[in-house]
């Protein structure tokens, strides 16, 4: 389903990035482990079509993301891609309900509110739906950024560093989260993380 | 959800952030808003009340102050003229004139002015009427819509008048009754009490000199203060009098005026030419320097009162438009300083799916909201003011002014301000559209 072969990045610095070529099928977990600097995030950037590769190329069910003009791969990144990211963003003049309306906005995706409210209630903060997302704790914002990552349905799970941050326990919790809803969705799921806590949870993996 | 509602929402998040744009956006907008009205009523009132009259002649003195007391009743007399000097222009065979109008001023009851004057008045107004209701002798009165609804007057009730134009300084003895009331005419005359100049000759020379026939007020209501009463009887009485000189040459007509003394006297006239000749061009300024009298042209008159008002129009529309382009600013700068802040979250609207065009429209419609809300309380601020305007207006000079209307002035006013709100986002608005979106990657 996701396809990046040979990709190469150049900075501004001039310093050039080689990344693995990989591969991941739907259902497909992949742990992309790397330490500071190692350019993860870079990685994780070309794979959600934010930046473009200098070399390589990354084909999404058969469609190359660089044949893609800008604004349709913004619509494309924001049906497929849902991004759960280190420290969770909002739209903070929204409730959370707002922002899950807001993301199906953007995309361009149908809104169905059942599907939202399932899914708040799979995550455990239904109650918070009306709630600022900025008024919650750390736990529920994570947990609210990833309702915002996976309402679309997307068929690839980008995760930045999605439990860095957590004790062991909520560290745990978190990954079985994303991996059950990346099952339910039938989606394939990429965490790029240094925490190397995950390695045994997850069967691919690659070192940067 | 959409642009608008999040772009609404976003500013309801943090509303100290727009309160000082809103504040400036509404008393710019509301300052022109109130300077437009007030200007077009006020215009509005003077061409309505200019009802073709082309001179109005009276005792020499300001022709601006003859204007406004002769025609618009709200400064005082210049003076009076005796009948003798006006005897020519009443006269039907003048060669100029057709319609002469005199004026008999400086009563008023309850602050609103009694006129002296013939039926003809009615026809500078085009006011069509029934004769019963009018005026014919000497001390009855047909009362203007607005007089008789702000005193609640209602034909047969009596009431004395006071000399001059402020309440109660000193009231005469005799009374005058309401025989008619006119419909409203959306004219001066709808604040006027109107009667003939006999009246006022009665009034203040207390039975000297006086012309022969109506004798009505020496001896007919004698039972004082019964205003509202039924008098009926006291119409009857005067037909079995049988005063036949009176019923033959109502005192409301000018050949009975032309057929009193010399030395009687009247406070102006209001004239209109049977043609605009050169004579007839002319005849102000033989008035004005070969007699004692003068003649101004109620249109030279109030253009030169508007072009007084015009400066001072103009300098507060100046103001007006410098605090509408401050409240632009401002709202250009509070964007500014916001942007900064939500970097992070256009970041995310864009890694979501939005394109860079809907981001630059969520913040130009901040910008219009903004100038939206500020224009409606702009709007809602200038009605007020005009309210209190109309009702010291009212108070002091018996005019008012009506808040709600609203002409293509305003529209384009409310245009020009939502223009002004759009125009101060944009830089903003392009810069935010400019977001790069891989930051909400990193510094994490």
């Amino acid at each position: 389903m996701l396809e990046a072969s040979h990709l190469k990045y150049k900075y501004t610095s001039g310093v050039t990035l080689s990344f693995p070529s990989i591969e991941v099928t739907s259902g497909d977990s992949l742990l992309i482990l790397g330490n500071s600097g190692s350019g993860k995030t870079t990685f994780l950037q070309l794979l959600a079509g934010i930046r473009k590769p200098t070399q390589g190329q990354i084909v999404f069910d058969g469609i190359s993301l660089d044949s893609m003009s800008a604004s349709t791969l913004d619509k494309f990144r924001g049906r497929n891609i849902g991004i759960v990211f280190q420290q969770p963003y909002f739209i903070d003049a929204l409730t959370v309900e707002e922002n899950m309306m807001a993301s199906c906005y953007f995309s361009s995706m149908k809104r169905d509110d059942q599907r939202g409210v399932q899914l708040l209630d799979r995550l455990n903060i239904r109650q918070k739906a009306k709630s600022s997302p900025r008024q919650l704790s750390v736990g529920e914002q994570q947990r609210v950024g990833i309702a915002l990552a996976l309402i679309n349905q997307p068929k690839l799970i980008l995760a930045d560093e999605p439990t860095s941050a957590l004790d062991d326990n909520n560290a745990q919790a978190v990954l079985n989260l994303l991996r059950e809803e990346a099952d339910r969705l039938g989606s394939a799921l990429i965490i790029v993380t240094h925490d190397k806590r995950l390695k045994d949870n997850i069967e691919q993996t690659i070192t940067l | 959800m959409n642009l608008l509602s999040i772009s609404w929402k976003n500013i309801q998040h943090k509303p100290t952030s727009v309160i000082l744009s809103l504040v400036l956006f509404a008393l710019g907008v509301g300052l022109v808003a109130f300077l437009l009205q007030v200007d077009r009523q006020v215009q509005q009132k003077f061409e309505n009340n200019l009802a073709g009259v082309d001179l109005v002649v009276g005792a020499k003195g300001s022709p601006l102050q003859l204007i406004l007391s002769s025609m618009y009743h709200i400064d005082a007399p210049t003076g009076n003229i005796s009948l003798e000097q006006a005897r020519p222009f009443l006269n039907p065979q003048h060669p100029l004139v057709d319609l002469a109008v005199p004026l008999s001023l400086g009563d008023s009851f309850k602050g609103y002015r009694i006129v002296g004057t013939t039926r003809d008045i009615l026809e500078l107004y085009d006011i069509q009427m029934s004769d019963e209701k009018l005026w014919q002798k000497d001390f009855e009165v047909t009362a203007g819509a607005e007089v008789a609804k702000k005193l609640k007057l209602s034909v047969g009730d009596v009431f004395q008048s006071s000399h001059g134009f402020t309440e109660d300084i000193h009231s005469h003895d005799e009374q005058l009754e309401i025989v008619g009331i006119l419909n409203p005419t959306n004219t001066v005359l709808d604040q006027l009490l109107l009667t003939t100049p006999a009246t006022f000759w009665k009034l203040h020379n207390h039975g000297e000199n006086l012309p022969e026939g109506d004798d009505r007020a020496g001896h007919d209501h004698k039972d004082g203060n019964h205003v509202g009463h039924d008098h009926h009887d006291h119409d009857h009485d005067h037909g079995d009098a049988g005063n036949d000189s009176e019923t033959m040459l109502s005192s409301s007509s000018n050949a009975y005026l032309l057929q009193q003394e010399d030395s009687l006297s009247i406070t102006s006239l209001l004239l209109t030419f049977k043609g605009r000749n050169f004579q007839a061009l002319n005849l102000g300024r033989n008035i004005n320097e070969n007699t004692d009298m003068q003649a101004a042209s109620p249109a030279i008159e109030i253009n030169r009162l508007f072009s007084l008002m015009d400066t001072g129009t103009r300098a507060l529309n100046a103001l007006a438009l410098a605090i509408i382009f401050v409240s632009g600013l401002s709202i250009f700068l509070a964007m500014l300083n916001k942007l900064r802040d939500r970097k992070l979250e256009l970041a995310y609207m864009r890694v979501k799916g939005a394109s860079r065009t809907q981001v630059f429209m969520l913040i130009i419609f901040e910008g219009l909201i903004i100038a939206f809300l500020g224009s409606l309380l702009g709007f809602l601020l200038s009605y007020g003011g005009i309210y209190l305007l109309s009702t010291s207006m009212e108070a002091n000079y018996n005019y008012s002014l009506s808040a709600g209307s609203f002409s293509m002035a305003e529209l384009y006013l409310f245009f020009g301000a939502l223009v002004m709100g759009a125009l101060a986002a944009i830089l903003p608005a392009i810069q935010a559209s400019k977001t790069d979106i891989s930051i909400t990657l990193e510094g994490n």
